[in-house]
């Protein structure tokens, strides 16, 4: 069975992002880029299921700059097998990816998409739902255990009430949550490895997808500024601002 | 001067009884139009749901789809359904928890939509309400967005709109059809977290446990009874949930829950901004933690740097 594993270059977790000071947006110029962290699990979890020989092949795509094709070789260095970048230097939408990811699944016909639930940039969490829709299959969005079988593919997921388990049948769409798996690193010879492997770049129009943006950012702004409050010496002196407060009785 | 506009929105129930997010959707909806409600699910539990939607302030009309497909809310089996109801409806509202975040997508691409997740402020009518405010980067930035769509689909988050008064309306309820179950996906059950403790995301009070407290044993122990004392709601951070102290369902954060009581205590957390993002809208908080320097004292209303497995049991005992 062939997994198509979709990742996308944001900035990188451990980066604070800065709101420029037109308003026009995130300022992204010499900020460091990694793999999205849920698509980095979506990856792991794609060359856990092939070395458990449920998989046979996995393909990683990118839509995005050109500087995307570094995130599809992190990916090739993981352990995915090829690489598909879609390139564009202009933001495209989640329902304009689902539309690319929709045609790209109709070419490779993959039996599961894995994708991570959310980019942590714009923090949409929609992108597999609608990839799920355009396609018509069954979606298991926030996986925390995917068991694959032959013709399904059994989903718990994380749902605000606990852990919710549904049953798929394939070709699904999975969207990964934080606790499904660790990710490993990648070895330097696998990085090595990795720029020998194919990645093929195509352009949004070879699939005759509109990409044409449907929200219009008007701007962006820094958040409000929560002010730091007061120090107290001890306990007694919590206890008592608490009940001026009247905060508790 | 524009068309009245009507809006359809996902009413998530459990039970037989209306989620609280759902009244905060409502609410938000309100803002854009008319509002009907889509109840949908399994016949046992539809008739007390629309019952009690029928009751809510602002609501005109209720719309229940009764059939065991729509049980458990699969997205498969909804999203076609409310999709087709859409055809009626200038947007839909969903409350941005787990099921209308896994359902509206999938209705916005069934409608050729690019859905506004998240949406925390609806901007004045003069627009025709189109513009919408939506945190990003784990609300590190607010956004601002105009949707060029020709119908809108939106999530809003529950903490940012108020309740819409269970009480007080008397609208008419109406049965619909869909296409039932689309045979593609099944449930096969639901591992619920059983507590006697208040619902995190609509609690008056959270007492929130980092990786300070050590392993599971001491967070049982020096949360839980603060909690219990206060009436509390348990939260974590995901370094907590992380190191197995307490299950997933109980993160607070920006891949967790998002919560804005009027009170919260943050005991041994250190305040990284993806925990930040879940809880800074709280109307009061409260840290305790060992760091004088901890970023959670930079939001903090209230701060005790103290070691916190002397100072937790002394406030409970206090309190």
């Amino acid at each position: 069975m062939k997994i198509l594993v979709p990742v996308k270059r944001v900035i990188d977790y451990n980066v604070r992002p800065r709101v420029k000071a037109d308003g026009s947006g995130v300022d992204l110029a010499n900020v460091k880029m990694s793999m999205n962290p849920f698509d980095e699990i979506a990856v792991e979890e794609a060359i856990r299921l092939k070395e458990k020989g449920k998989a046979s092949e996995i393909v990683a795509v990118s839509i995005g700059p050109a500087k995307a094709a570094e995130t599809l070789r992190t990916a090739l260095a993981m352990g995915a097998d090829r690489a598909i970048l879609v390139e564009t230097e202009e933001a495209v939408e989640p329902l304009g990816v689902a539309k690319l990811l929709k045609a790209i699944c109709d070419e490779e016909q993959p039996g599961l998409v894995v994708m991570g639930k959310q980019a942590i940039d714009d923090d949409s969490n929609q992108t597999g739902q609608m990839l799920a829709a355009l396609t018509g299959r069954p979606q298991g969005t926030f996986a925390s255990k995917v068991e694959l079988e032959a013709d399904t593919v059994t989903v718990t997921r994380e749902v605000d009430g606990g852990l919710e388990t549904v049953q798929l049948t394939l070709p699904a769409i999975v969207t990964t949550d934080l606790r499904l798996n660790e990710p490993r690193y990648a070895s330097l010879p696998n990085i090595m490895k990795a720029r020998s492997k194919p990645l093929a770049t195509r352009a949004p129009a070879d699939y005759g997808v509109d990409v044409t943006p449907r929200l219009k950012v008007i701007s962006v702004a820094e958040p409000p500024v929560r002010q730091a409050g007061i120090k107290v010496g001890s306990v007694d002196e919590l206890v008592a601002k608490l009940k001026t407060l009247g905060v508790v009785a | 001067m524009t068309a009245p506009k009507t809006v359809l929105v996902l009413v998530e129930h459990e039970g037989g009884a209306v989620k609280d997010a759902t009244l905060a959707a409502v609410t938000a909806a309100a803002r854009l139009g008319a509002v009907h409600a889509l109840v949908a699910g399994d016949p046992g539990e539809t008739g007390a749901v629309a019952e009690a939607m029928a009751r809510v302030a602002g609501v005109e009309k209720v719309l229940v789809a009764a059939d065991p497909a729509y049980a458990h809310g699969l997205a498969e089996n909804v999203a076609p359904l409310a999709a087709q109801a859409m055809a009626d409806y200038d947007a839909f509202v969903a409350p941005a928890t787990t099921t209308g975040k896994n359902i509206a997508p999938r209705v916005a691409a069934l409608l050729d939509v690019m859905q506004l997740s998240e949406v925390i402020g609806i901007e004045g009518a003069s627009d025709g309400g189109r513009t919408f405010i939506r945190p990003i980067y784990a609300g590190n930035a607010i956004a601002t967005v105009e949707s060029a769509d020709a119908k809108l689909v939106l999530t809003v988050r529950g903490t940012a709109f108020d309740k819409a008064a269970a009480e007080g309306g008397a609208a008419p309820v109406e049965a619909i059809a869909g296409p039932g179950d689309a045979g593609l996906s099944r449930f096969v059950g639901l591992d619920a977290t059983k507590s006697e403790r208040p619902e995190l995301t609509g609690a008056g009070i959270v007492v929130s446990g980092g990786r300070a407290l050590k392993d599971a044993a001491t967070f049982e122990a020096l949360i839980v009874p603060l909690a219990d004392k206060l009436g509390a709601a348990v939260g974590a951070s995901r370094a907590a949930v992380d190191a197995g102290y307490i299950s997933n369902d109980y993160q607070v954060g920006q891949t967790g829950k998002i919560v804005a009581p009027g009170l919260y205590l943050a005991i041994g957390i250190s305040g990284a901004i993806q925990h930040l993002a879940g809880m800074k809208d709280s109307k009061l908080i409260v840290a305790i933690n060992k760091d004088p320097d901890a970023p959670i004292f930079q939001v903090a209303d209230i701060g005790l740097v103290a070691d916190l497995f002397q100072a937790v049991p002394e406030l409970t005992g206090k309190l």
